[in-house]
Formats: structure tokens, C-alpha cells, sequence
């Protein structure tokens, strides 16, 4: 596994709900972070951020990590649940509540 | 660099051929399209992997060439309705 690879690694089984965007939560430099973030505001759990453009190792590592070629991404528990579409499908549908543990 | 909508359409229906494409070019620049695509082979897929289908069809662009492609993906209605 490559130095990258584990860090992701540790970072998604150390943390209950995290998020690799570009920016950061205060300031996402990209409309589907944006949007990302403004679901897991509207959740009201906990979650952390990855900012990418940071990182360029973990930018593009990231990418294989979970075979998903675009970033925001999101993970809950250890799972990829997915990008910004699936996040909007899931919080419209009452999923990403549910699997958050979060009350709607 | 732009991509016109109908090579989208050409490359998902290409893999996924009962696929029913439909693109919205958000933008107007031929960069920012939102596509719905809906294929009976979705059919017992995650979302994940309904999407990770539709990007393996689009070869690679997805997140370089194409910049940014909002992405619906379903099975036919007459396949989850009774």
C-alpha cells in the first residue's frame, strides 16, 4: 500500500464521517464541494474535512482509493457512500440521515 | 476542453447500450453537463457502482477532459413499480 493509500486509509477508519473536497468547509473552492458541505450542514452531525488541493498526493490517490474519479467524497463508518449526486439523492431520500444517525 | 453533449450520449450508450441518456449542458460551454441516464442494467446496483458503470463508459474524461458532469442514475420505473 502506498504512503498515500494508508494515510486515506487511517484518516477514513479514524473518522466517523469525513470529507475530501477542494477547499475547505469554510471556503470549498468548487461548486460540488460546496454543495457537499451544505448537505452535511443541513445533517447537523460532526463531520471533518480533507482539503485536496493541499495534497496533491492524496488528490490523486483518493481517486483509486474508492475507483471514483471526481472529488468531493464522502465517507461514513469506513464506507464510500459517494460523490455529491449520490449525497443530494440520499439526503432528499432520508438515507444519508438514517446512516448518519442524524434526527431529520 | 469542451465536450459536445451527442459524444457523451455516443460513449455511454457504446458500454450501456439500452441506456436512456438524457444531458443538460448547465452552463451553456459545453464543460458543465448534468446527465440522467437510465438502463435495466442498473437494476440491483448500489448508486455507486450505477455510477462508477456510467464513468467506466466515459473512459477516463470524467474529472479531467469533461470537468463537470452532475450525475442522475435510475433504473426504469417499470422495473421498480408493481
Amino acid at each position: 500500500m502506498s504512503d498515500a493509500r494508508s494515510r486515506i486509509d487511517e484518516i477514513v477508519k479514524n473518522n466517523d464521517i469525513v470529507l475530501f473536497m477542494k477547499g475547505t468547509s469554510l471556503f470549498p473552492q468548487c461548486g460540488f464541494s460546496s454543495r457537499a458541505i451544505a448537505i452535511l450542514e443541513r445533517l447537523g452531525a460532526s463531520y471533518e474535512t480533507v482539503d485536496v488541493l493541499q495534497d496533491a498526493e492524496i488528490r490523486q490517490a483518493i481517486k483509486e482509493y474508492s475507483d471514483w474519479p471526481t472529488i468531493p467524497q464522502l465517507y461514513v463508518k469506513g464506507e464510500f457512500v459517494g460523490g455529491s449526486d449520490i449525497m443530494m439523492e440520499m439526503f432528499e431520500s432520508g438515507e444519508l440521515q438514517q446512516l448518519v444517525g442524524a434526527d431529520a | 476542453m469542451p465536450m459536445p453533449a451527442s459524444e457523451i450520449e455516443r460513449l455511454i450508450r457504446e458500454s450501456i447500450p439500452d441506456a436512456e441518456v438524457t444531458i443538460r449542458d448547465l452552463a451553456g460551454d459545453g464543460d458543465h453537463y448534468a446527465a440522467r441516464v437510465v438502463s435495466r442494467s442498473f437494476a440491483g446496483l448500489s448508486r455507486v457502482r450505477q455510477h462508477q458503470a456510467v464513468y467506466s463508459a466515459l473512459g477516463g474524461r470524467v474529472g479531467g477532459e469533461l470537468h463537470a458532469l452532475q450525475l442522475e442514475t435510475a433504473v426504469p420505473t417499470e422495473m421498480t413499480s408493481e
